[in-house]
């Protein structure tokens, strides 16, 4: 189900001289099925525009539709938006709580109130979605590894059975292969269930070699919105706005000054590997 | 002897069940062996659960070994005498701002650490100045800390490290939360550090780039130091480093890649100069 934003602004603290325009007139169309990367650096309003997907945040003008309703309508059931526009935040297994995995992933469901049986299928296939096994559904979170934990984190949002996924730098702390293994489970369930995904982001690696669409956002507005290639090619602007483009693509940028003749819109190591392989004709 | 120094150090912990009886006893650190010397730019790498913090936490007296010692600046840390100066002289830099700033205003967070010290307070405002301009958030010496980007709050923390003048600052993680351009202010300013005050800086990091320049790279694995050596002996080995859950730069990969493919590059590039030196 689609989510608009309309002309939505959010200014915090508006009575006083601190007052900061946080979101200044943001329109977007949040598809079904797409694979989303939101960019920006730190403080460019990244995480406001995320809450107020789910209607933790409330615009100061304008609205959002969620399925065609306002979802600040009176009448709107915003429990409901809630299950289905999951969040998960930064570092989100600081909020696990309960004595074992599983517990810990059917308290969403449980507070939608499902049926028992229903809440614990529910559970048990989500855990199954991101890759946990089941020897440590009776664990304790707390004694997993850290990118175990995000995942029981994650399957928890899951759990809710969300159209819309929006993960707030779901690998932020994790080891490369731990990064790898998460976006690759995220990436999966987009294909397999169809869920958009909107990830946040700050390694223009990882959102170049996953996402469909970028979201840069800058002071509040959004600078860009395309596909990842068309974005990467204003990486002058990107970084006068503190982002950058991926490495490999200056990479292949310094080559082509030094004579190779390489295609520079290349965001990948495989696309850059081919395309050097084919200028110099190996293969 | 280094700037810090450890010998055979050991760290356990007991784990226990919900009625407080003994489950089991894990090694978080086994037996490393490390010795930093004064203005070396030292890189720690490992997964999660290697044991990196357990064995940041020790240089600055955090933890205390289960056997072995730590000396920092020559002071054995386990000695209740040396704690103050072991903690002057080895400033930690933490993952999560949050957890360290806890002044109303950042210049006063940032005094935090020398007023404690004794410092005079013509020269705290000194050395708050200079700490804000190192790592560029002078022009946010007035706000809340509350109301800054966790990037920016991060930088801030270090700010209040530096304040201290430390011999050594030890950080963990510090880029985890930053996006590029925050990664790179903070990098570059723990460079200028190290290379304009000779500040010895000991790195803990899951980015492979932030460490090409680093003098010397420590792997951990187990609780255990499982390769050592310059950063182009540590990422010239691949394939190792993905067994050990890690990386290597994004150039390095591309270099490894071709190789693969039957090009005839060397090992351990870590530069673009040196992959276009090798391609040209």
């Amino acid at each position: 189900m689609p989510l608009i934003l309309d002309h939505v602004n959010y200014i915090y603290g508006g009575d006083t001289e601190l007052a900061v325009h946080a979101l200044n007139d943001i329109n977007l169309v949040i598809p079904d099925n797409q694979f989303i990367g939101l960019i920006g650096h730190t403080g460019s309003g990244k995480s406001t525009l995320v809450q107020h997907l789910n209607g933790l945040l409330k615009p100061t003008s304008g609205a959002i539709y969620f399925n065609g309703e306002d979802i600040h309508d009176s009448d709107f059931d915003k429990k409901k938006l809630r299950s289905k526009v999951g969040l998960v935040f930064q570092y989100p297994e600081h909020q696990l709580f309960e004595i074992d995995v599983f517990s810990d992933v059917c308290f969403g469901p449980k507070n939608l109130g499902l049926s028992k049986k229903e809440t614990e299928l529910r559970a048990y296939e989500a855990l199954k979605q991101v890759g946990l096994e089941d020897e440590f559904f009776y664990q304790s979170p707390f004694d997993l590894s850290g990118g175990q934990k995000r995942r029981v984190a994650i399957a928890g949002v899951l759990a809710m059975k969300p159209d819309i996924l929006v993960l707030d730098e779901p690998t932020a702390g994790l080891d490369p292969k731990g990064r790898d293994e998460i976006l690759d489970q995220i990436a999966k369930l987009h294909n397999e269930m169809g869920i958009t995904v909107i990830l946040v982001s700050h390694s223009m690696e990882d959102v170049a070699k996953y996402v469909e669409r970028i979201i840069v956002m800058n002071k509040g507005s959004v600078l860009y919105d395309n596909a990842p290639k068309e974005v990467f090619k204003h990486y002058k602007e990107l970084e006068a706005v503190g982002l950058a483009a991926p490495q490999v693509t200056y990479i292949m940028q310094a080559l082509k000054e030094r004579g190779l003749p390489v295609n520079t819109e290349v965001t990948t190591i495989l696309e850059a590997r081919d395309e050097i392989l084919r200028v110099k004709g190996v293969k | 002897m280094g700037i810090i120094k450890t010998d055979k150090l050991v760290f356990e912990y007991i784990r226990r069940d919900d009625e407080g009886n003994v489950e089991g006893i894990t090694r978080a650190v086994d037996e490393v062996d490390l010795d930093v010397k004064q203005g070396d730019f030292v890189a720690i790498l490992g997964h999660n659960g290697s044991g990196k913090s357990t064995l940041a936490k020790h240089i600055n007296a955090i933890l205390y070994p289960t056997e072995g010692t730590v000396w920092v600046d020559g002071m054995d840390t386990s000695e209740d005498k040396n704690l103050w100066d072991v903690r002057q002289n080895a400033g930690m830099v933490f993952q999560n701002p949050d957890n360290q700033i806890i002044g109303q205003v950042v210049e006063e967070d940032v005094g935090f650490g020398p007023e404690n010290m004794g410092v005079p307070t013509a020269e705290i405002w000194e050395r708050v100045e200079e700490s804000l301009k190192a790592v560029g958030m002078y022009e946010f010496r007035k706000h809340s800390p509350n109301k800054l980007s966790g990037g920016q709050k991060q930088r801030v923390s270090i700010a209040g490290v530096i304040a201290m003048h430390p011999k050594c600052i030890i950080l963990d993680e510090p880029t985890a939360m930053l996006d590029p351009n925050g990664r790179k202010e903070v990098i570059r300013a723990v460079r200028a550090l190290n290379l304009a005050e000779g500040i010895t800086v000991l790195l803990i990091t899951h980015y492979m780039e932030e460490i090409i320049h680093a003098d010397k790279v420590f792997v951990m694995d187990k609780g255990k130091i499982a390769m050592e050596g310059a950063p182009k002996e540590i990422f010239s080995q691949v394939e190792r480093l993905k067994e050990l859950r890690l990386d290597v730069p994004q150039v390095t990969l591309l270099a490894h890649e071709l190789q693969k493919s039957g090009m005839k590059i060397p090992d351990g590039i870590l530069t673009t100069d040196e992959l276009i030196d090798a391609l040209i």
